[in-house]
């Protein structure tokens, strides 16, 4: 099968659906390869790259089409484009297919099989093909660089000769891929992060990448359907917008990542929030595509509303060409690997794949999206503090009012023994108990002292001490040393002493290998 | 001159008591040691001063003499071999096999004092009874200890399948043999007749070499650190019972201290796998319904395998880094290499420690021997509580052959069969690497979540291969 990548036509774009490495890699799934010249001349690819890789280069994109019998692209195909494709061919790319129906439509009756790269499901196995996540994080971390080129002053704390400089504060609101991507990136030139999400279950991973997690005394989790979030009561939102309320004041820099599946993204930064903000500081708002986080926010530009700038440029991602193209490059790999299981380079449209069904938009002249439900994934089985150990740990919980009419019975029942050895025993086995008994307590609080690292040595030395078992062979020799007795007693003295010998000089060996540092 | 050799002994007890008590820390070990060595010098002389001088024995004749002198210079022989030729990986057996001959020499010395004392006169009543439980006791727990710890030594040898050997109704079996011993102890101290006697007492003595060898039989490769110092612990109390029938002080403490030591260890190792000291020993872990529970549906969940060359560029760009050794380590051999790996990252400024939880290998402190042996330093090397706190700040772990002990599952999963079982906290780490034969799951059959963790790589081959590799790569 031949694979095909032009140069993407939207305005800006600047990323490519393959790179060198990508292509190294279709090829090793016996695909062939062809790319429009110049295709990856933005991300920094120039064509000799991928002809060392194993491409082909074309010098102009209708013969890359025409060739093409699965095409690679990073925005969905305009229609012209689509036109140009063969008939019967596939393509991979994000499709957006809510908002590009005329596009869908045509890729349908020209029967392409469309498998759109945002359509992947959320699943674990998912993972790998999850272009939003890579696309996501890269937005993340852009959002920072952006909002720390506008920004007036260090993001890192610093005392220097001139004078303290206090390190910028940083709100991040949304702790999804891309906040954690700006929570790390902002923490690691030097700020003071802190971060909100209606999900608690993130606030392990916002603590994780160093960032303060801020919360509200309120009872409601925001965990919606597949990991996203989902719209809050009407109390939490109020709480939650003095929450930001209170944070503008403080904070430099406030990085918005906000969004619920399939609404448009909610409103938390208010026109008299920003006003509330020091003159300089800034707001980056990664849901501008979506309407913004921040009603001040325009798509794809910077605006300056009362010494606050607010950046809502839509295409971070492509503002990282390289990083980018490579991210989603691997994942199309990643894709047709799974979809390549031959490694023959015949694309394999398996429909029972819960992951290829939920990425297929359309297939065999129909239109496959919205995939049917699938089971949500189950999320992790919760910590429970108070479980029931009884049955799944072995360490029995014992009873407590049984557990007391044991230590009674024990104490009655040692009490008795003692009273029974008292009467009858002779002297001398009690005062051999009595050395017995007190060497077991010596023993009980040496032992406890010995450092694990020991542990195999004191095993070994116990065993050579126990061969002090050679002195009761040696007093059962008596006068008459062939009988039965004696020659018995002989023998566990030849066997005691190797345990002695053997005991002490392997202790010996080990202990000489331990050594410290120099 | 008659209680010269008691006075000797006292000193020689107490020489033992310093001596383990040398080895609470690595500085005093090996004073530890020779004092021990010491100790059992002076009473092995007492020993043989008493025996000479003793009137009630009748002296030592040459023939006596000679043949003392043979078998302790044998026994010495035998001995030093052994210890001069053990590889550190074959430490669990070395430990196991001298167990036994604990055991053993229990046994005989036992039967040695039966035969001895139906020479001598008559003693009073309670005396010859509290003497007769004592032999009984003595070489029914030396009997035990005997084949118990030969079956370890095979099992730890690999001579004898390491899987739990489960016969139907073993609890009744076993509490059928124990119910048959007490009923031939009331016999034997109660039968005048010595010929019945020793009948009553040879057919125990059978019954607790079968008894040993069952009880081992039924617990698996990965319980052998508890049976190992449980049966360290029976060789002390082996000992113990000797000194009972003998009337030596000297016996009785020192079997005391090796009692209570292996008791100790068993709870340590018991405790660290989260289980009681009666379900380790009654064995069959890892068998029956823990089996169930790694069926469970993984079909979701993904791998990610790595390459050495990409391990070591991690490695390089870490600050941090710890190294969780397991028995697979051993295994492979590759504790040369991982310190090789770590003189070398250290020389690169990277902070590399070892985490060594109490259950890793065969054997209480098997780990800290088999890396001090690779001329590891001590001080490097580090315990499950020291350490644990440091895993969310280390860059990269190594996970080389542990599985079990890294396990997410035993802190937040309840029906994971080692729930609540203390672990390392690897996977709270930036990354994590496992170096691992295949994607099998470990001794106790328990899927691992670790595995699928997105900052966990797996590093897929034999362990000293793919040390071997990365060291390769980082030297380059």
């Amino acid at each position: 099968m031949i694979i095909g990548a032009i140069k993407e036509s939207a305005l800006g774009e600047r990323r490519v659906a393959v790179t060198p490495d990508s292509v190294k890699k279709l090829v090793k799934l016996g695909y062939q390869v062809v790319i429009e010249s110049g295709c990856g001349a933005e991300a920094n690819f120039p064509d000799s790259f991928y002809q060392s890789s194993g491409a082909e280069v074309l010098s102009d994109r209708e013969s890359v089409l025409a060739e093409a019998e699965l095409l690679l692209k990073v925005n969905v195909p305009q229609s012209e484009e689509i036109s140009l494709c063969k008939e019967g061919s596939a393509l991979i790319s994000f499709v957006w297919p809510a908002k590009n129906e005329n596009q869908v439509d045509q890729l349908k009756q020209r029967n392409i099989t469309t498998l759109a790269m945002d359509c992947v499901p959320r699943i674990s196995r998912a993972q790998k093909l999850d272009a939003l996540s890579s696309m996501a994080n890269i937005a993340g971390y852009r959002a920072v660089v952006e909002s720390a080129n506008e920004f007036g002053s260090f993001f890192t704390g610093q005392i220097t000769a001139a004078g303290k400089v206090p390190p910028a504060k940083v709100l991040v609101i949304g702790a999804g891929v891309a906040g954690l991507a700006a929570i790390g990136t902002a923490k690691s030139l030097g700020a003071i992060v802190r971060a909100f999400d209606t999900r608690l279950a993130v606030k392990d991973q916002v603590k994780s990448m160093g960032a303060d997690f801020l919360e509200l005394e309120f009872e409601e989790s925001g965990e919606g359907e597949g990991g996203y979030a989902k719209t809050m009561s009407e109390e939490f939102i109020a709480a939650e917008m003095a929450l930001f309320a209170e944070q503008a004041r403080e904070v430099d820099i406030i990085v918005t990542t906000a969004l619920i599946p399939g609404r448009p993204a909610p409103e938390l930064i208010t026109p008299e929030m920003v006003a509330s903000m020091k003159p300089g500081s800034v707001i980056v708002d990664l849901a501008a595509q979506n309407g913004g986080n921040c009603k001040l926010t325009r798509p794809d530009e910077k605006v300056v509303v009362d010494g606050v700038t607010i950046i809502g440029y839509t295409d971070l991602p492509s503002r990282l060409p390289t990083q980018s193209s490579n991210l989603y490059a691997n994942n199309i790999v990643n894709l047709l690997t799974d979809m390549t299981p031959e490694k023959d380079g015949q694309l394999e449209v398996n429909l029972e794949d819960q992951v290829v069904r939920g990425t297929l938009v359309t297939y065999q002249g129909e239109l496959m999206w919205p995939p049917p439900k699938i089971e949500a994934p189950t999320p992790p089985p919760q910590k429970v503090a108070s479980v029931d150990l009884t049955e799944s740990s072995g360490k029995p919980a014992a009873n407590s009012s049984n557990h007391w009419i044991l230590t009674i019975v024990a104490i009655v029942m040692g009490a008795g023994f003692l009273w029974l050895l008292g009467n009858y025993a002779p002297a001398e086995f009690i005062s051999h108990l009595t050395v017995f008994m007190l060497a077991c307590f010596v023993g009980w609080q040496l032992v406890w002292n010995v450092t694990p690292a020991l542990h195999t040595p004191l095993m070994s030395v116990t065993n050579a001490i126990s061969g002090i078992i050679v002195i009761g062979g040696l007093l059962q020799i008596g006068s008459d040393w062939q009988s039965p007795s004696s020659l018995l007693a002989a023998a566990a003295v030849l066997i005691a002493t190797v345990n002695v010998v053997g005991g002490f000089w392997v202790t010996h060996r080990m202990l000489a290998m331990f050594r410290k540092q120099d | 001159m008659g209680t010269v050799p008691q006075v000797a002994w006292l000193i020689a007890a107490i020489c033992f008591i310093l001596s383990l008590g040398g080895l609470s820390r690595h500085e005093s070990a090996r004073r530890g040691n020779f004092l021990g060595i010491v100790g059992m010098l002076l009473a092995i002389g007492a020993a043989f001063w008493q025996a000479i001088e003793s009137e009630l024995l009748g002296g030592l004749s040459q023939g006596g003499l000679s043949v003392l002198a043979i078998a302790l210079v044998v026994g010495g022989i035998v001995g030093g071999l052994l210890a001069v030729r053990v590889a550190m990986t074959g430490m669990p057996q070395l430990v196991a096999i001298l167990h036994s001959f604990v055991g053993l020499a229990a046994v005989f010395v036992g039967i040695s004092v039966f035969l001895h004392g139906h020479d001598s006169p008559e003693a009073p009543a309670g005396v010859q009874l509290i003497h007769d439980i004592e032999i009984f006791l003595g070489v029914f727990i030396g009997g035990l200890t005997f084949t118990g710890s030969v079956v370890a030594w095979g099992k730890l040898d690999g001579r004898i399948n390491s899987r739990p050997l489960l016969i139907p109704g073993r609890h009744g079996f076993n509490v059928a043999m124990l119910g048959i011993c007490v009923l031939l102890g009331t016999w034997f101290v109660q039968s005048p007749v010595p010929s019945s006697d020793l009948a009553a007492l040879l057919i125990m003595l059978l019954i607790s070499f079968v008894f040993g060898a069952h009880l081992v039989m039924a617990i698996g490769g990965a319980d052998m650190p508890v049976v190992v110092s449980m049966l360290n612990s029976y060789s002390g109390w082996a000992a113990a019972a000797t000194g009972f029938m003998l009337s030596n002080d000297l016996l009785i403490i020192t079997g005391a201290l090796v009692g209570s030591s292996g008791a100790i260890l068993s709870y340590i190792m018991c405790h660290a796998m989260n289980r009681s000291f009666l379900s380790v020993i009654l064995g069959g872990f890892g068998t029956g319904t823990s089996t169930a529970a790694a069926g469970v549906d993984r079909g979701d969940l993904v791998h990610t395998a790595t390459t050495a060359d990409e391990v070591a560029e991690a490695l390089k760009n870490a600050k941090e880094v710890i190294v969780v050794p397991g028995y697979g380590m051993a295994v492979a051999q590759a504790q040369h290499p991982i310190r090789e790996i770590a003189e070398l990252l250290q020389a690169n400024g990277t902070r590399t420690r070892f985490a060594i939880h109490p259950v890793a290998g065969r054997l209480p402190g098997h780990m800290n021997v088999l890396l001090a042996e690779a001329r590891l330093p001590y001080d490097l090397v580090l315990e499950m509580d020291e350490i644990n706190e440091d895993f969310p700040s280390t860059d990269v772990v190594l996970v080389v052959g542990a599985n079990d002990i890294v396990n997410p599952g035993a802190l937040d999963d309840p029906t994971s069969p080692i729930y609540g079982m203390p672990v390392l906290e690897a996977w709270k780490a930036k990354e994590v690497v496992v170096f691992k034969r295949s994607m099998g799951s470990g001794y106790s059959g328990v899927d691992n979540p670790l595995f699928y963790n997105d900052n966990t790589d797996m590093l897929f081959g034999d362990a000293k291969k793919s040390s071997d590799d990365i060291l390769q790569a980082l030297r380059r």
